[in-house]
């Protein structure tokens, strides 16, 4: 059996890297999970230590904030890594013919 | 990376310079600031020690509400941060803000988050040396020397994940809002104005507190308590 050779035109490969890097940006996206259970439990708890305290209300809100702000580090270490393959997507560049 | 930011070509001895609509944007926030803190600077000659106009009262809240957050997060000793952190809140508010007004907001690149994340860098360590001296130096072999490595990373780490927080939580808003701007035109009245509450005030209002709360979580964290 003779195996074929067939060599792309640049546009091609070009399309298929921007078609990939589109399928690898939603990929990307799938980091929005983590972030969202964490915050949903970081306000549960912070509900629940306002129903029992509601005098601390200021320090548990800006503790929870706080709390919140780190647990979405993740989600948003996803976000940029979707945005650069998006709008400064460096794999199209090493595209060579 | 500019992320899609439109900028003008200048020629300036030979030298092609691109004035990016993050600079020009970042000059009218900087004009805003300034000629505010002028027309308060001029009016401070006329506040007496009882407030009596609103104007003062209101000048007089906002200063004293910002003394007692950098107080109760850092403690009395260090509220002198106070100045510095309530600039760059001032700062970072309005340019999150800038995109009611239809200007791509400056926090919408990374540079500026970055140069913001790294100015919060240098205070973390110089603050830590100052106080802590060798017990700075000390802190990174703990709790055993081998983990020398893993400290660096973790204090890297620090200044990106600031500045990527900022940073993509206002692009991503802002790439939103422009998705959003191709709707047909009779829907154009009322759906953008909803998600620009979401996107610009809420978000950028809260964004800009956990910039800031975050910043001296982290420096209070360095600082060593004789």
């Amino acid at each position: 059996m003779n195996e074929t050779v067939t060599s792309y035109s640049i546009e091609t490969l070009r399309a298929f890297v921007l078609g990939c890097s589109a399928i690898g940006a939603g990929t990307a996206m799938i980091a929005g999970i983590g972030p969202g259970v964490g915050q949903g439990f970081a306000a549960g708890k912070g509900a629940e230590a306002v129903g029992r305290q509601p005098e601390a209300r200021g320090t548990i809100m800006s503790t929870m904030l706080l709390g919140a702000a780190v647990a979405e580090t993740t989600g948003i270490y996803g976000l940029v890594v979707a945005l650069i393959l998006l709008f400064a997507n460096p794999l199209v560049g090493k595209i060579q013919g | 990376m500019d992320f899609g930011s439109k900028y003008i070509p200048i020629e300036i001895g030979g030298l092609t310079v691109r004035l990016s609509e993050t600079i020009i944007d970042t000059w009218i926030v900087m004009a805003v600031l300034i000629v505010l803190a002028i027309i308060v600077r001029i009016k401070l000659n006329r506040f007496t020690d009882v407030p009596q106009t609103r104007f003062q009262n209101f000048i007089e809240t906002i200063v004293e509400s910002m003394d007692n957050f950098v107080e109760s997060s850092m403690g009395v000793k260090y509220k002198y941060f106070g100045n510095w952190f309530f600039g760059v809140f001032a700062f970072i508010l309005l340019s999150n803000l800038s995109g009611l007004f239809g200007f791509r907001p400056p926090t919408a690149d990374l540079g500026t988050t970055a140069a913001l994340a790294l100015t919060t860098f240098v205070l973390i360590h110089f603050m830590g040396i100052i106080t802590g001296k060798l017990g700075y130096f000390k802190g990174y072999f703990e709790p055993i020397p081998f983990l020398l490595p893993l400290n660096i990373i973790s204090e890297i780490a620090t200044p990106v994940s600031l500045s990527f927080r900022l940073f993509g939580n206002i692009l991503g808003g802002s790439i939103i809002m422009g998705l959003v701007y191709t709707i047909p035109m009779w829907l154009r009245v009322w759906v953008p104005s909803v998600l620009h509450i979401y996107f610009d005030v809420f978000a950028g209002c809260l964004q800009t507190f956990v910039f800031v709360m975050l910043s001296m979580a982290f420096i209070g964290d360095k600082i060593s308590e004789e």
